[in-house]
């Protein structure tokens, strides 16, 4: 993000054709890490204690994105509707592209995505989420890597939901092998697919409560009844004092 | 009995019966086979659910198959995952980035130098360090890498082999596979999960008896292969397990996400290691095997043929590893420890126990420091691949700007390609339902990591 204040001086411009992203200190407001391992009032020093954590600032690219990422953002917009509306943002950190995409058009865009000829982005390699429940309203992310055989690139589609209404369209009529993935990320992050064939956990029991990837869910503590015996939370198993 | 009762035929078509004081008499007539045969084989439209695994030997680990079979056909195929799940991606985010390569190296137990390295990839994409990453300690990930493909390879060749019929390939494979073994241990001071590649580098040098095994394993490693060939390309068992068995095309693979071997055996010859290189790949010499029958026995050809690429790869990994250092210079992230291989496997450096507790007080700290909490990760997030012995194997990693990873997914190449199970068993024989999941090669660690 460049600022010009009013001495008309660009205080950080942009290298021209630079690849850009997220300065290690941006935005320089937010909040710095707390304590050691940000464990207060307890004698658990075992570090399950969680720290206070920053999120990733999106900041927006600015063009010339460089390399092939304008080639691949024009060919996008030009195919899309209402591109303004579909994406949110644009987003190019450590040389990789991130296209953040309004979550009801997720599904439309992967299918131009796929066919477009001058996008092809014929694997779907990844679907999984990520949960920032401090920082963004839409707190569920859902992260699509998309790989392209045609032209050797690859990107990333990110998509925001709330945790009150989690709801994606399903992508797996354009890509099936979508079908298990996204599985995995309703099961992990309780995100709901509409449109997938058979929404239902994959890798925890069937009966298991609760969305174990999400932040506010803790490591251990569940109890978990193994012949008589309950294993408590691991903050609560040993004391240092 | 005062009460004598005729029942009716409608009781039972076949007997009638009636109580008597001695207690119920039956009346059984024949002559209705005309019946029986006139109406019908009664279970012919009779479908057998049946239930293969989690606990089966031939599905490596614990994978379970639902099975509905009509005769010895398999008319629906599920595959029900999850039972090896213990939640690795969400203990990283508890632990700082280095101890993340000892989880993720639990993940496909097979291959663990390949988590390792993508791991280690992505988090030096994050801290912007590729470059600083030394050339030995590059070549050294790229000969543990091949080394480990073999052995995985080995795996699947002795797995397979076991299932179809083969048993003494499961013996040679596992052989084989120990002989590398032996290299992983002389390296990093452990057979499996070596968490050998870390972040910025190595855990340790390679030492030089290791390279020596190596070059005896290179003049081993063809003859043995030959071998192999010997028993199971010419053998019509073999033949008839794997031909025009569980083929699955290009088109089926890429909808699918298929990838690695599988997908190359219908043709494509899509390898990371040659369409988007990483760790140098593109100064190797080495080709891509493909095969263009997508069955088993495609796979298992390019397979062999994988190992011999790999052979030539470490040939030349070999020739130009030069004396160096194996970590980054930046002692922000660079364990200062110059860790050396003890009596005890890892071993420590006396020297720097010497200076931290006698000379240094800064050095105690900095060392203290960068053990227990570890170096910050600048925020963002990125997506690293590398060509695991079954596939693409990608890592997603989220940073906050902390001393621990924000989230870290894997791309799993053996829970993505575990979905092509009902596209190459239904409508086919029961028997090579265990040939067609054999050659996916799944690994139920790295599946449900």
């Amino acid at each position: 993000m460049t600022e010009t204040p009013s001495g008309n001086v660009p205080v950080s411009a942009n290298p021209t054709g630079a690849q850009l992203g997220a300065a290690a200190e941006f935005p320089p407001a937010s909040p710095a890490q707390k304590g050691l391992f940000g464990v207060h009032g307890s004698g658990d020093t075992s570090g399950f204690g969680g720290l206070v954590r920053r999120r990733p600032a999106i900041v927006d690219a600015q063009r010339p994105y460089g390399g092939y990422f304008d080639e691949v953002v024009d060919a996008l917009r030009d195919g899309l509707a209402t591109p303004d509306e579909a994406i949110e943002h644009v987003v190019i950190d450590r040389g990789e592209l991130t296209l953040y995409i309004a979550a009801e058009q997720i599904a439309t865009v992967c299918q131009l995505m796929r066919d477009d000829p001058a996008l092809r982005f014929e694997l779907c390699s990844s679907v999984s989420g990520v949960d920032y429940p401090t920082t963004d309203h839409r707190r569920l992310h859902v992260v699509y890597a998309l790989t392209s055989m045609t032209y050797h690139r690859r990107i990333r589609l990110e998509t925001a939901v709330t945790a009150e209404d989690p709801r994606v369209p399903s992508v797996t009529s354009v890509y099936p092998t979508a079908d298990w993935q996204e599985r995995e990320t309703y099961d992990m992050f309780g995100v709901i697919f509409e449109g997938h064939p058979n929404l239902t956990r994959i890798l925890m029991p069937d009966d298991w409560e609760g969305f174990p990837q999400r932040k506010d869910y803790p490591l251990g503590g569940i109890p978990v009844e193994y012949k008589g015996a309950e294993i408590p939370p691991p903050d609560r198993r040993r004391s240092y004092q | 009995m005062s009460e004598t009762r005729q029942t009716g035929v409608g009781d039972d078509a076949y007997a009638t019966s009636r109580e008597t004081t001695e207690g119920r008499v039956f009346n059984v007539t024949g002559g209705d086979w005309d019946e029986v045969l006139g109406g019908g084989d009664p279970i012919h439209d009779e479908r057998i659910v049946v239930n293969m695994g989690p606990q089966h030997p031939s599905t490596h680990g614990v994978l379970r198959l639902v099975l509905e079979l009509e005769g010895e056909t398999v008319t629906e195929a599920r595959a029900v995952v999850g039972y090896l799940h213990t939640g690795i991606e969400k203990n990283l985010e508890f632990r700082n980035w280095v101890q993340g390569t000892t989880f993720v190296t639990r993940m496909d137990y097979l291959a663990p130098v390949f988590n390792e390295t993508a791991y280690s990839l992505a988090v030096e994409k994050l801290l912007g360090i590729e470059d600083q990453i030394t050339p030995r300690a590059t070549t050294i990930r790229v000969l543990m890498m091949e080394l480990n493909r073999i052995a995985s390879h080995l795996i699947w060749f002795a797995t397979a082999g076991m299932e179809i019929g083969a048993v003494n390939m499961y013996l040679y494979g596992f052989r084989e596979r120990e002989y590398i073994l032996d290299i992983f241990e002389l390296a990093s001071g452990l057979r499996m999960n070596m968490a050998y590649v870390r972040p910025g580098g190595l855990a340790q040098d390679m030492p030089a008896e290791a390279i020596v095994k190596v070059r005896e394993f290179l003049e081993y490693m063809p003859k043995r292969l030959k071998e192999y060939e010997k028993m199971l390309s010419g053998q019509i068992i073999w033949h008839k397990r794997t031909k025009g068995v569980a083929v699955l095309d290009v088109t089926g693979c890429m909808a699918l996400g298929v990838t690695g071997p599988v997908l190359r055996s219908a043709g494509l010859p899509w390898d990371l290691r040659k369409q988007m290189p990483y760790c140098g790949y593109e100064t190797y010499d080495f080709d891509v095997p493909t095969a263009d029958t997508g069955d088993v026995w495609g796979r298992y050809e390019v397979r062999i043929a994988e190992v011999r690429e790999s052979l030539k790869i470490i040939e030349q990994a070999v020739d130009r590893l030069e004396p160096g250092p194996v970590m980054v210079e930046d002692q922000k992230i660079a364990w200062p420890a110059q860790l050396a291989i003890g009596r005890d496997g890892m071993g420590n450096s006396l020297e720097h126990v010497a200076k931290i507790m006698g000379q240094s007080m800064e050095s105690l700290i900095h060392h203290f420091k960068l053990v227990t909490e570890g170096f910050r990760v600048p925020p963002g997030q990125v997506y690293v691949a590398v060509e695991s012995p079954r596939g693409e194997l990608g890592v997603h990693a989220v940073s906050d700007g902390g001393t621990r990873p924000y989230r870290v997914h894997y791309r799993e190449p053996s829970f993505v390609n575990l979905q092509a199970i009902p596209a190459i068993a239904e409508g086919a024989l029961l028997a090579d339902v265990i040939a067609g999941g054999a050659s996916l090669d799944p690994v139920m660690g790295g599946c449900d990591r």
